[in-house]
């Protein structure tokens, strides 16, 4: 089976971000990324398959250069090879027109199965995988917590609200959105490392995609500027020596939430 | 020309989803201020009750979307019905809850049409006549301006919460039955089975204090720390979804969209950043405490009281103080 996994670099979960001198975006200067969670669980399913059905695990993925070290950590957790798309020509908030050079790149192949995350813990769109299910003509099936490849059919278990579930079969190729949580991702080996340095990442930018360079320039939706949201409640914050604030704290539980 | 506002009402064949109520009157308040009529389209099988309930609030025509390849719900299908709808009643804007099944096929059909959706909008304002609308980034870490571009329909879906289903008002519409034709239409998707999962052992729906752990805790080990300051309170210890995925606790613990939902007298959230999906299982509790060390972490912004610090310097304090103060 041929698997693409699209996977994306976020900064890291607990990083403090800040808000650029421009207020379009993330200062970027002292964050550290990561792979985006959902689809490093992707990646794991991918290569669960991979080594169930055989075949080739192959990592797109689209961002500035450093995204070449999520790529990297991919291929030293078993990956066969990648491509990377460098969009800083495009670098674009709208959700179609990635998926649009995400659709064209992974058109150049036959793949079986594409999985992405769910959803991008930076833009968030959480539309991605479904709109290149479409661009593809391939059926589709989000918030997947299991998969089960028979007969040029995949059988996946999607998660619904509030704890149910729901069994669906799809035909093969299919796109499937990975949830956090379906399995245990692993960690990659010495040898792992060792053998990602001699796999193959070919580089691309959108122009080598026959992609229409004005379609990339005029989006459907855009973004104007980030902020930090108004607090709509009255918070009190508590800061400073941890003696101090936990006798502040202990006050308030006895006199506002009368628990103790 | 593109005109009026149609609302997607998720249904079940028995009820209509709450988020879907709130979208409708997110489309009676924007109506009201771009002077545009409101439609809703309910698809399903066997819906015309629903749209009859539907029906009594302030809005147009309620359009009833019937077939039997909708009896289940398929993106093929509701993508392929609503694809028909939309080109007979030509809106400018199309509004849904922010759903687990609008995030499955809204995209699609957004992609039908070559529009883009925004999706988990969380509010919006009008500038020169024109909506810009607010969406979430980085994880809730910060809010952002969004507008549409080029030509309508514009696609929107809304996280839950951003209006109140409370506020609908009530009218007189019209229904239609749409005349679909799928017989074309193929759907891929063969849906199975429909089940709930896990039995939950535990009902944390009763516990009066909740003490909810979440990544910040670093380490499984470490989850002894918020057991036993949920001992000294005297309450129950939750989680959030990671600290289930890593087998930390049973997803029964799990708090939020896809675990329960809870409204202690107080919910002490611990290491927990606040995403929304978290937020929406516990912010009707009474009292929030939220220790988190990064001060613009969206928890703060629906806490009662936040307290800015290293949990593994607060906690151990906390329980040794609140055990000393019940001892007194
Ligand atoms: C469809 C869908 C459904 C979901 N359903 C759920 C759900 O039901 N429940 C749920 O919880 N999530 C759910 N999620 C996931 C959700 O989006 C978040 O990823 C998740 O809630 C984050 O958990 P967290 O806050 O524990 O971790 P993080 O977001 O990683 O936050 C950890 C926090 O700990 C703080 N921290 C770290 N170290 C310390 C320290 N030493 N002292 C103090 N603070 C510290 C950090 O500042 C950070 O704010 C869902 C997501 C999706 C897309």
């Amino acid at each position: 089976m041929k698997i693409a996994i699209l996977l994306k670099q976020v900064p890291v979960k607990d990083a403090q971000l800040k808000v650029n001198g421009g207020g379009t975006w993330i200062d970027e200067s002292d964050v550290t990324f990561e792979i985006n969670e959902s689809d490093h669980y992707g990646l794991e399913e991918a290569l669960r398959l991979k080594e169930k059905h055989g075949g080739e695990v192959v990592v797109v993925s689209m961002g500035p250069e450093r995204t070449k070290e999520a790529i990297k950590q991919a291929l030293a957790k078993g990956a066969d090879r990648a491509i990377y798309i460098n969009d800083d020509s495009v670098r674009s908030a709208d959700p179609v027109i990635n998926a649009k050079i995400l659709a064209a790149a992974l058109k150049q192949e036959n793949f079986d199965l594409v999985l992405s995350g769910l959803q991008s813990d930076d833009l968030g769109h959480g539309q991605t995988g479904v709109i290149v299910a479409e661009l593809l003509g391939m059926a589709h099936a989000t918030i997947v917590m299991e998969t089960d490849v028979k007969d040029g059919k995949i059988k996946v278990k999607r998660e619904l609200e509030s704890g149910w579930f729901q069994y669906v079969e799809i035909p093969l190729p299919a796109m499937l959105t990975i949830q956090s949580g379906l399995n245990q991702i692993r960690y990659a080996t010495i040898k792992g490392i060792m053998a990602a340095k001699k796999k193959e990442i070919k580089e691309v930018i959108p122009a080598d995609l026959g992609l229409d360079a004005a379609e990339l320039q005029s989006p459907g939706v855009k973004l104007h500027k980030i902020y930090v949201p108004v607090k709509t409640k009255e918070t009190v914050i508590l800061e400073g020596d941890p003696k101090e604030i936990v006798g502040q704290l202990v006050e308030k539980l006895k006199n506002e939430a009368k628990i103790i | 020309m593109a005109e009026g506002i149609l609302v997607i009402i998720e249904n079940n064949g028995e009820q209509v989803n709450r988020l879907a109520w709130e979208a409708l009157t997110g489309a009676q308040t924007f109506a009201a201020e771009v002077g545009q009529p409101v439609y809703a389209a309910v698809p399903g099988k066997g819906v015309t009750g629903l749209a009859d309930e539907v029906a009594g609030k302030k809005l147009d025509k309620v359009y009833v979307l019937e077939d039997d390849k909708l009896q289940n719900y398929t993106p093929d299908g509701y993508a392929a019905a609503l694809q028909q709808l939309i080109n007979h009643v030509q809106p400018a804007y199309v509004f849904w809850g922010h759903t687990y099944q609008v995030r499955d096929y809204a995209p699609k059909l957004a992609t039908v049409f070559g529009k883009v959706m925004l999706s988990d909008v969380i509010g919006y304002r009008m500038e020169d006549g024109k909506p810009v609308f607010v969406r979430q980034m980085f994880a809730g870490k910060f809010n952002a301006d969004f507008t549409f571009e080029g030509d309508a329909p514009y696609f929107v879906s809304f996280q839950a919460g951003t209006f109140s289903a409370d506020e609908l008002q009530d009218g007189k519409a019209e229904v239609e039955t749409f005349a679909l034709d799928l017989s074309s239409v193929e759907i891929r998707t063969e849906v199975l089975d429909i089940f709930q999962g896990v039995k939950q052992e535990v009902d944390l729906s009763k516990a009066e204090v909740i003490v909810s752990a979440g990544r910040g805790l670093k380490e499984k080990d470490n989850l002894k720390l918020v057991f036993e300051l949920a001992e000294a309170l005297g309450g129950e210890v939750a989680a959030s979804r990671p600290v289930c995925d890593d087998g930390w606790l049973p997803v029964d613990r799990q708090i939020g969209s896809s675990g329960q939902t809870v409204a202690p007298k107080l919910y002490l959230a611990v290491g927990i950043s606040g995403a929304i999906q978290h937020v929406v299982g516990m912010k009707g509790s009474k009292y929030i405490v939220a220790i988190n060390k990064d001060p613009h972490a969206p928890i703060f912004e629906i806490a009662d009281v936040g307290v800015v610090a290293d949990l593994f310097e607060v906690v151990p304090e906390l329980t040794r103080a609140i055990k000393e103060a019940k001892g007194a």
